[in-house]
């Protein structure tokens, strides 16, 4: 009877899959480690502008982030729609920058402090009012290396 | 009852959880930016030291408005042709005897800039102009010293400037930075990065 039964039918063998975990693990595998949790949620709009000649901040451990830009919508309505500054986690005024600065210095070791840079990531649509206020603040707090956040490509697209 | 075999695990299910996983990480993932233009503040002056006498000729204004217009050595300019115009003015090397500049190849127009060492160029904003009209011009300034310096780096040492620097930073370098560092040095002494930023206007 098992003569019967071994002929062929026309149908396709089904794919084997047994691999598809092993794909998907790597995958996986490839974006835990490729993923950098955000240290601070943003609230503002941030839009970074488009540069080429960039270079690359090596040290994050010696980065200090300065956001600034439009409140985002659900804020709007607390915080209206000026252009505004974020430090760490709060909405912050220009004057609350110098203590940031030195509060940041204080967790870092002693020796590192001259390697500091403040890295501004300002959205495209905040005038410069602002930024060269920011800037002002870092002159005084003696920050003096900053870095404009970009993202890479032609000023163009501006 | 013979010895019997543990039962197999069914892992037919393993590929969802992995899914699951992929997707909470594919969606969580923001690839962070962590380059842009690296620029030095200058530090807070006393108000009483005189200002250095700087001539007319070896200053190159730029300056932008409120509607995010260029107006350049008082014309009116397109931010494209931005990098062109600074490259002339850099390289001009209009000085005569000590003054002169060697290496320059510009056009040594009398009118413009001397020297590449002397050369200043100066950027005003208005407190209205958007940030990323600013980034836009830094960034072809930046460009124009960039290129000037490529140049020159490849005549004396067949590599570009940029790449030197990005070794020079680069932590996994095998080589001789001391040398390496000695070069940059004197590249950027012939075309030293001179952008002055005046406080906004309002």
């Amino acid at each position: 009877m098992s003569k019967f039964k071994k002929k062929k039918s026309g149908e396709l063998p089904a794919v084997n899959t047994a691999s598809l975990p092993d794909i998907v693990f790597m995958l996986l595998f490839f974006f835990m480690v490729a993923t950098v949790m955000r240290q601070n949620t943003l609230m503002i709009e941030n839009k970074l502008p488009f540069a080429d000649q960039v270079e690359k901040l090596d040290r994050k451990e010696l980065v200090m982030y300065i956001y600034a830009g439009k409140p985002s919508p659900r804020y709007q309505q607390k915080f209206g729609s000026e252009a505004r500054i974020q430090l760490n986690d709060k909405f912050a005024d220009v004057k609350d920058i110098q203590n940031f600065i030195y509060a940041e210095r204080e967790t870092k070791r002693e020796e590192l402090i001259p390697y500091l840079t403040t890295a501004l990531k300002v959205d495209v649509e905040t005038n410069m009012g602002l930024v060269s206020d920011i800037k002002q603040e870092l002159r005084k707090a003696e920050a003096l290396k900053i870095n404009y956040t970009t993202r890479i490509g032609e000023v163009a697209k501006n | 009852m013979a010895k019997r075999s543990a039962p197999e695990v069914n892992a037919g299910s393993m590929a969802d959880i992995a899914f699951l996983l992929l997707i909470f990480f594919l969606v969580t993932t923001t690839i962070e930016t962590d380059r842009g233009i690296s620029r030095k503040l200058p530090p807070i002056q006393d108000e009483n030291v005189e200002p250095p006498v700087i001539k007319q000729k070896n200053i190159f204004t730029v300056i932008v408005n409120r509607n995010n217009d260029l107006l350049v050595e008082d014309q009116v300019m397109q931010l494209g042709e931005l990098r062109k115009a600074a490259m002339d003015f850099l390289d001009n090397g209009a000085g005569q005897g000590d003054e002169g500049c060697s290496y320059c190849k510009g056009a040594k127009d009398p009118a413009s800039s001397d020297n590449p060492t002397k050369a200043i160029i100066s950027l005003v904003n208005d407190r209205q102009t958007e940030y990323r009209t600013y980034i836009s011009v830094q960034n072809e300034l930046v460009a124009a010293y960039n290129q000037l310096r490529n140049r020159e780096a490849q005549r004396m040492f067949g590599m570009d400037y940029t790449e030197m620097e990005a070794k020079y930073n680069d932590p996994n370098f095998r080589g001789n930075k001391d040398k390496l560092e000695k070069q940059i040095d004197e590249v950027k002494d012939m075309y030293p990065q001179k952008l002055s930023e005046a406080e906004p206007k309002s």
